[in-house]
């Protein structure tokens, strides 16, 4: 019995230390503190748990994460976040929900911890600090340190656009060579040249660009043709003022181009199409350009099958003017959470420049600008240079407390007009315009 | 000494009970203790059923935003009402349900009221067809919803390729799912799909449920099988096809989830149905007040049409 008894202990040694239990003890959990970050479920966020090892390793506060796809990432997170939910300690949130949580008292608010740390926004990106950091913006009111850069951008089949045959093909259709689209007409048109084309026996498509409907897709997508035909949320002088500038002659034309670019070169059933959709055909060889966000370029260029020399990338081409969608987000400190120093150390260690400087070696987008004015930027991925260019043109969304309303009315009218044939695209804009003013209106807007 | 004398004897020592003894247990009257056994359950509805209908009856006359719990409530009266009952869009959305629950209930109804008959013949494998007919209402329609994704996808879905086989046309020349026109019943299809064993087995219970005698007498009438069928099998079955018909009528004016995973109301606001309006109003726009006031126009409508409809269920079956 005596022997027994031993030999199951020894068993059980054998199995814990296997599992690396009593022997393998981390720092953070001989503390015993842990702190979860809550994210969407994408290729920076895998970036993110390895550079987060870190953290552990020199301050012994474990990192426990929360992933949520991006399909349900705004509402499992506005949710919590709404029903005063402990359960994500740090939040990286998308920028438009800014203004909302740090009305309603969400997010804490950062600036005395900046100064007192030494975090100044200076050494970030203006851009940047404006959409993920600043409400009321342009005020020097600081919600969230800007933790992970992007914005909407294009990638392109190189292999492709190489060939002789399709070179050839395309120069005789339209005069010129085939090469990165410089303007919209221009990406029209290669879209068309490439929509139905047979390429190495399969059928093969123009485009792939956002018209999903249930969350924010087709209006991530659509703002980087209107802004490039002018369009602008409001007034200048006159904050909320939008009459002849949500609908104004250029924003219209810009519909009517992104509406034609659907409905000429898009692969069938692409009428609900977001990020993933996108990668799905772009992965698939079935679209020759694919509009996405830069956060999936490095998993792009590392896809066995149309990654490295197969893939290239370019901004949003220009129309009257060039612009793109912000995307990307701000890391916060939730209000509900009862860790918060420790949330607010784990702040502290990301701001570092050596972290920022590995936080983009492992795929994630840094918005410091020690990494991006770093001369050699440019040139440390295939598209660093895209990136910075288009960090440079970025516009991002209304990031009011009812943005999600504002943002509703928006797919709501776009994706009527765009995909489901519903009226003219100025009947569309007019709409939205309405919609916009009667949301201002309830939320006790002057304008 | 047998069973049955010392029953007998015990019977006759037993001290008889005197009245009001059997109205006290350890001091509690029958009524307290009646109240004592539904006392749980009528929290437990007043809390999960009563307290949520009357507080969202009250929010709906208020400015109230989940979102915003700290900001003050203010009293707007029918407000919502009239907003909502003079908004196109909420009559867009409400004849999108209609168009929804008027097709699918009849579709249902009426191939779930054959199979039920073609079952009831009792023909060989008439069980193994039974179980392979009832697996579809078996699934989750958050299975049903995403599998039939993939079945209308134009490019590699099945659905496509057979009618392409069928009719000559390109698999890859219609969307189902993306199409003004295709979608509204591409989503009528899925629910026919799922929901028409349900209305079968309904069906069957009320098929079932014919004495034979009646047939018998029929024969002995020379009467037809036609006229059997219109005469006896019909009108005796009808009840139970109308319950049918509420309880897939109530379920589908409340549809969310299949519809939400097939087009999430696109494209455009084509399919857009009424609780597709309600949850985006609710959970993402945070217009806790409007949603409310919505929501309880959409209770005292399916209340109402619930309610016309059992009294007409009754007058049937009293006949």
């Amino acid at each position: 019995m005596k022997q027994t008894m031993k030999a199951l202990l020894v068993a059980c040694g054998a199995l814990a230390s296997a599992l690396g239990v009593g022997a393998g003890t981390t720092p953070a959990q001989a503390q015993g503190k842990t702190i979860t970050l809550c994210w969407a479920a994408w290729d920076p966020a895998n970036a993110l748990v390895e550079l987060s090892k870190d953290f552990t390793a020199k301050t012994g506060i474990g990192m426990k994460f929360e992933f949520v796809p991006w399909t349900n990432y705004a509402d499992r997170f506005l949710n919590e976040l709404n029903s005063h939910g402990s359960l994500c300690d740090l939040i990286i949130g998308d920028s438009q929900w800014i203004g909302g949580a740090a009305e309603n008292g969400q997010y804490v608010k950062l600036n005395d911890f900046f100064k007192k740390e030494g975090i100044s926004m200076d050494d970030y990106m203006p851009a940047t600090v404006v959409g993920y950091s600043e409400w009321p913006k342009n005020s020097p009111n600081y919600w969230a340190l800007p933790a992970m850069g992007d914005a909407v951008g294009w990638t392109y089949r190189k292999d492709w656009f190489a060939r002789p045959d399709v070179q050839k093909d395309f120069k005789a259709k339209y005069g010129r060579d085939l090469a990165v689209p410089k303007t919209l007409d221009e990406l029209r048109d290669i879209a068309k040249f490439f929509q139905g084309r047979e390429i190495d026996g399969k059928k093969v498509y123009g485009a792939s660009i956002y018209t999903e409907r249930g969350s924010e897709g087709i209006t991530m997508g659509v703002s980087n043709y209107l802004y490039d035909y002018g369009f602008k949320y409001q007034d200048p002088n006159k904050p909320y003022a939008m009459d002849g500038f949500v609908n104004s002659p250029g924003a219209v034309k810009g519909l009517e181009a992104y509406k034609e670019l659907y409905k000429c070169c898009t692969p069938p059933g692409a009428s609900n199409s977001y990020m993933s959709e996108g990668l799905d055909a772009f992965k698939s060889g079935q679209v020759a350009l694919q509009m996405n966000f830069f956060a999936f370029f490095p998993g792009l260029y590392k896809d066995p099958n149309v990654g490295g020399d197969k893939i290239g990338f370019f901004v949003n081409p220009a129309a009257t003017t060039q612009a793109t969608q912000l995307g990307g987000q701000g890391i916060s400190v939730v209000s509900y959470s009862k860790n918060q120093g420790e949330a607010l150390q784990y702040i502290k260690w990301f701001s570092g420049g050596d972290v920022q400087k590995k936080w983009w070696a492992l795929g994630g987008y840094s918005c410091a600008k020690s990494v991006l004015n770093d001369p050699s930027f440019p040139n440390s991925a295939p598209f660093a240079k895209e990136f910075l260019q288009s960090m440079g043109m970025v516009v991002d969304f209304w990031a009011e407390p009812s943005y999600a309303q504002l943002l509703q009315a928006e797919q709501n009218r776009v994706h009527d007009y765009v995909v489901a044939d519903k009226g003219t695209a100025q009947e569309a804009l007019d709409g939205l315009v309405k919609d916009w003013k009667a949301i201002f209106k309830e939320e006790g807007k002057k304008f | 000494m047998n069973d049955l004398s010392a029953l007998s004897r015990i019977m006759s020592e037993a001290v008889p009970i005197q009245p009001g003894v059997t109205r006290r247990i350890r001091g509690l009257s029958d009524k307290a203790l009646a109240w004592l056994f539904i006392t749980p359950t009528i929290v437990l509805l007043l809390a999960i059923n009563i307290f949520p209908l009357v507080w969202t009856i009250y929010l709906s006359f208020t400015n109230y935003r989940a979102n915003r719990a700290n900001a003050p409530t203010i009293w707007l009266g029918t407000d919502w009402y009239q907003s909502i009952l003079t908004n196109p869009d909420i009559w867009a959305a409400m004849q999108v349900t209609a168009h929804f629950v008027i097709w699918t209930v009849l579709i249902e109804t009426v191939l779930g009221f054959c199979l039920a008959f073609l079952i009831d013949k009792k023909f060989r494998g008439h069980g193994m067809w039974t179980t392979i007919i009832l697996l579809p209402m078996m699934l989750s329609p958050a299975v049903v919803g995403n599998f039939w994704t993939f079945l209308y996808q134009p490019q590699i879905g099945l659905f496509n390729y057979v009618v392409a086989f069928f009719t000559g046309r390109s698999a890859s020349s219609f969307q189902m799912l993306g199409d003004v026109t295709l979608s509204p019943w591409a989503i009528v299809i899925v629910d026919a799909w799922m929901w028409t064993p349900y209305v079968m087995l309904i069906c069957l219970a009320g098929l079932r449920s014919i004495p034979d005698y009646i047939y018998e007498a029929a024969e002995v009438d020379r009467a037809s099988k036609w006229r059997q069928f219109w005469s006896i099998t019909l009108p005796m079955a009808l009840p139970f096809i109308m319950l049918a018909v509420l309880f897939r009528g109530i379920e589908n004016f409340k549809m969310f989830d299949m519809v939400n995973l097939l087009t999430g109301g696109g494209p455009g606001s084509t399919t857009e149905v009424a609780s597709i309006t309600l949850k985006r109003a609710a959970f993402e726009s945070w217009r806790t007040g409007y949603s409310s006031a919505f929501a309880v126009i959409l209770f005292v409508t399916v209340f109402g049409l619930a309610n016309i409809y059992v009294k007409a269920l009754n007058r049937v079956k009293s006949r």
